[in-house]
């Protein structure tokens, strides 16, 4: 058994909006000198830490463990997952 | 008759509930940890406001996966008459008892104010007494209370009048400027305002009978009171 951390990304789906990623943007980055950024969307990042006996293993454990708990809600969220040797 | 308020870790609208359904409407109610089963003569459920652990991760679905969410599905499968406010409304969706998704509101701010809602099902449980379309003022409290649905789910809801409260304006960005809606049965209620603040003439500075009527129509139903 081998350990991985894995990242899962929740963000709003396209067509969702974020007022927060919106302000940031707005208010913020193109108020100062950084005129070549178009878009900021903010998510929300969970760290596992999990056993498993090999990478794909622990990445549709992850998912899984996303799907059947509802750690993202399908309706208006996304969830990319990204593996690594922890 | 006996309604059963549910009490997660961090709801904190329980016992203003609990006095208003024993102290002003004289029902016997009892506080239901939700670790622990309901028992199988309840007549009603209510799902009380607050902040289930802290609204972790969203609100309400932690609080969705509590034991004691079973036995509200399978009494809402019977038919039993379930309110969740503003946190237990979120509760109620999270579990899927109730469509959609409630978002936090387009200001981003916690929202904590008096709002005028319309009446938009008066076959409910909770707004049998109501006439249709009437007025609600009635205070919200909430930092995640912007209901949404995509267009698809709207046109459902619309068609099988689920749609059961609206904010007479624009609040917080909510879809259609929903305010509450019911499940296909209609027996299953969530609303993001507070009715357990407004029934009471000392603490509603405007007009405490509107609300009143959410919980008349509640032992009207149950045949209590006719």
């Amino acid at each position: 058994m081998t350990t991985f951390t894995v990242n899962v990304t929740i963000e709003n789906k396209p067509g969702i909006s974020d007022p927060e990623g919106d302000t940031i943007l707005n208010d913020l980055v193109l108020k100062g000198t950084h005129k070549t950024v178009s878009n900021i969307k903010t998510a929300k990042m969970l760290k596992f830490t999990i056993k498993e006996k090999d990478k794909k293993t622990a990445q549709s454990k992850v998912q899984e463990i996303c799907d059947e708990l509802r750690i993202y809600n399908p309706m208006v969220s996304k969830v990319t997952i990204d593996i690594f040797d922890a | 008759m006996k309604v059963g308020v549910v009490v997660f870790p961090g709801s904190n609208c329980d016992r203003d509930m609990y006095h208003v359904l024993s102290d002003v409407f004289n029902l016997n109610a009892q506080y239901y940890w939700h670790e622990k089963s309901l028992p199988k003569n309840i007549d009603a459920i209510i799902l009380p406001g607050g902040f289930s652990y802290g609204d972790r991760l969203r609100a309400g679905i932690i609080a969705a996966h509590s034991p004691i969410i079973k036995d509200v599905q399978k009494m809402a499968e019977k038919g039993i008459p379930i309110l969740g406010v503003c946190n237990g409304f979120q509760i109620l969706v999270e579990s899927g008892l109730l469509p959609g998704v409630l978002l936090k509101n387009e200001s981003l701010n916690f929202m904590c104010e008096w709002t005028n809602l319309i009446v938009e099902n008066n076959k409910t449980p909770f707004t049998n007494q109501f006439k249709l379309h009437a007025r609600i003022p009635i205070p919200i409290a909430n930092g995640e209370g912007r209901y949404y649905v995509d267009d698809d789910i709207l046109k459902q809801l619309k068609k099988k009048n689920q749609i059961v409260f609206r904010y007479s304006q624009v609040v917080n960005g909510s879809s259609n400027r929903i305010a509450g809606v019911c499940n296909e049965d209609g027996n299953v209620v969530g609303m993001m305002p507070h009715p357990e603040r407004a029934v009471e003439s000392e603490i509603n500075p405007i007009d405490h009978k509107p609300s009143s009527l959410i919980f008349e129509s509640l032992l009207v139903k149950m045949g209590v009171k006719n």
